[in-house]
């Protein structure tokens, strides 16, 4: 499929449960052959949109153009040509792995054979294996092979990897990784700020609703105009964070949960004036950290959250 | 990577597919082969033995002479013992013996008995008759005697047919309602059809499964009736098959019914145990519909159960054809039309 056409276009959506806005006034263009994430707390509204993208769900407002075409009229075609990966689905216990991928097999007109799938995503060893009996990544990876099995030209992938343990995480990331030298469109959501910067090619950041910041993770986090963060604990000592806005080199401060955080356009002055203004009031250092700015920033710089209140 | 397309084999065709699921399913859950096959059996087997005819038992009595003894063997079914008067007080009151019978004055029998006890008056009775006869009396007129012990009207023949529509209706709603509402649990439902699955197929699939199970455990069970009880089968079969079928089909529907729009596996339980409760006492299974009071019997006799125990003991014991049970034939599809246009309206898939 050529780049630049565009695989996913959603205008002004719209979609409330009672009171609650899940989606309020969502605007979207993802291209064919991209990796585009919409990235968000819990509750942001990322799975109403993909499951509107779906077809499971009906807008209250607004257009979706998958493909090109439209569930009020093509529901049948786009269903042949869309993989979906759903949050929290739970395949039937008792049955195989094989049995699982050619139930699903049967759907499609056109695809791959459940062998091929089965070793896409490396459950080879696991073919007759019950679905109970396999691990957490092992049932993520059938539940995507379950998307894959119609040949997709969009897949969903609703946070293929909440709740997986680091390994099977890393897994996944690969085989994502390997559908997008595919040339596959993958819709993806998540609320783990490297997931998104590693694999997707455009990120629309979600919260309440509504997208507030959208462009290449690289776009996003210069937005901020601080490539460092510098996080650091006092013991306790009651500070006013203005202090350190005015130190050279920092772009903005705020007080943090146990301590302060500082985005910091330059390092190596930002962090000696640091040290230099807490040994002036006789403040004991307890912690201190930098990294690079990431996407976690850019969400915290935007909304004063972080992406998971945990 | 290569892509198939176009034609494939039948067992890819995605009913097939849906069916065979249904199938493994079953065959895998333990508790589902024994609630549809063992336990109707087992309750068939324990219920036949509980009920099961006697042969009439000889009635022990108690003679004080050796004289009375004798005249009493006249009647077959006592068997009297020559016993002193105060060990036959005692057989008496520890239920040994049934009736003492004493020489009375001027050749005359007294007979010490409990009139409360129907064995006690019945040994009066025959042991009166033993000895009018001994004592040369005739009975005034032929009599003979005409038992009612023919398969077909023992409690195991009504039985069986009452088990044969409880176990439709308790595997038609259980299949049907509880892989419905734990696939919905499981967003299972709703990950099927973000597929181009057909949603008229997968619901099919249900009522294709049912069809081969149900001939399973019906001839299973009527199977186990016939062999060990001999119950029997005076009716058509191809009309008996046709009527299980639609039965199935009905609580099937039932089924779906209440299953519509249960998203927990407890809602469920407790939906499809009230829906059944009324009907496993009402409707005539264990013991007739007809005993309850005449105000509730219209309600009872529309109820599905009732219909389908009432129209498979009109096949199997009195062989009656489709014509004769029309009513209640009507009444099974009427439900089944019913209950299953409301579920598809009802319906939650996700």
């Amino acid at each position: 499929m050529a780049n630049g056409k565009v695989a996913l276009r959603l205008r002004g959506l719209r979609k409330a449960y009672g009171d609650v806005v899940a989606v309020d006034g969502v605007d979207l263009d993802a291209s064919a052959g991209e990796c585009f994430a919409l990235l968000g707390p819990n509750g942001a509204g990322k799975t109403t949109t993909i499951e509107i993208c779906e077809g499971l769900l009906a807008a209250d407002a607004g257009t979706v153009e998958v493909l090109g075409l439209t569930w009020e009229t093509d529901a049948r075609r786009l269903r042949q040509r869309l993989g979906v990966q759903l949050q929290e689905t739970q395949l039937a216990d008792k049955l195989t792995v094989e049995e699982t991928l050619r139930l699903f097999r049967s759907f499609y007109e056109r695809g791959p054979a459940v062998a091929d799938v089965v070793a896409m995503v490396q459950l080879e060893e696991k073919t007759g294996a019950q679905v109970r009996h396999l691990s957490g990544g092992q049932k993520q990876r059938l539940a995507i092979a379950c998307a894959l099995v119609g040949d997709p030209d969009l897949l969903f992938l609703d946070e293929p990897t909440t709740g997986l343990d680091p390994q099977a995480r890393r897994q996944m990331w690969e085989l994502i990784e390997q559908f997008k030298r595919d040339g596959r469109t993958i819709i993806l959501t998540t609320h783990y700020m490297d997931e998104a910067e590693r694999l997707s090619d455009h990120v629309a950041i979600m919260d309440h609703g509504k997208v507030i910041s959208l462009g290449t993770p690289r776009e996003l986090i210069a937005s901020i105009g601080a490539d460092h963060v510098v996080e650091f604990a006092t013991g306790g000592a009651a500070l006013d964070v203005t202090v350190f806005e005015a130190l050279k080199g920092v772009r903005r401060a705020r007080a943090d949960t146990g301590g302060f955080q500082l985005q910091v356009t330059e390092l190596h002055l930002a962090v000696p004036a640091l040290l230099d203004e807490l040994d002036g009031r006789g403040i004991e250092l307890t912690e201190l950290r930098t990294h690079s700015a990431t996407l976690e920033d850019v969400f915290v710089t935007l909304t004063g959250r972080h992406l998971r209140e945990d | 990577m290569k892509i198939e397309t176009g034609r494939r084999a039948f067992v890819d065709h995605p009913l097939v597919q849906l069916t065979l699921v249904r199938f493994r399913e079953f065959r895998r859950e333990p508790e589902a082969v024994f609630w549809v096959f063992i336990f109707p059996i087992l309750l068939a087997a324990g219920l036949g033995i509980a009920f099961r005819n006697r042969p009439a038992e000889v009635v022990r009595v108690g003679a004080e002479s050796a004289q009375l003894a004798s005249a009493l063997r006249m009647e077959k079914t006592l068997a009297p013992e020559v016993v002193s008067r105060e060990a036959g007080e005692r057989g008496l009151r520890t239920g040994r013996i049934v009736l003492l019978a004493l020489a009375g004055p001027q050749g005359g029998v007294v007979y010490r008995y409990d009139d409360t006890n129907p064995d006690g008056r019945a040994a009066r009775l025959l042991a009166e008759r033993a000895i009018l006869r001994a004592a040369g009396v005739h009975d005034p007129a032929p009599e003979s005697d005409s038992l009612v012990r023919e398969p077909g009207s023992r409690y195991i023949d009504f039985l069986i047919p009452g088990l044969v529509g409880m176990n439709l209706m308790g595997s038609g709603m259980w299949g049907m309602g509880f892989t419905i509402v734990d696939a919905r649990r499981r967003n299972l439902l709703k990950r099927l059809v973000a597929t181009p699955m057909s949603r008229a197929q997968y619901l099919l699939s249900f009522l294709l499964s049912r069809l081969t199970l149900l001939f399973v455990e019906v001839a299973v069970l009527v199977g186990f009736g016939v062999a060990v009880f001999g119950t029997p089968l005076r009716g058509s079969l191809w009309e008996l098959a046709a009527l299980c079928v639609l039965s199935a089909f009905c609580f099937s529907a039932l089924g779906l019914l209440t299953a519509s729009r249960v998203r927990t596996i407890e809602a469920a339980s407790g939906l499809m145990n009230a829906v059944m409760l009324p009907m496993w006492i009402a409707s005539g299974v264990f013991f007739s519909a007809e005993r309850f009071p005449a105000v509730v019997q219209p309600f009872i006799q529309a109820l599905p159960l009732t219909a389908v125990a009432n129209v498979l003991r009109a096949n199997m014991i009195e062989g009656a054809g489709l014509a004769q049970v029309r009513g209640e034939v009507a009444i099974i599809t009427a439900w089944l039309v019913v209950c299953f246009f409301v579920a598809l309206r009802l319906f939650r898939w996700r």
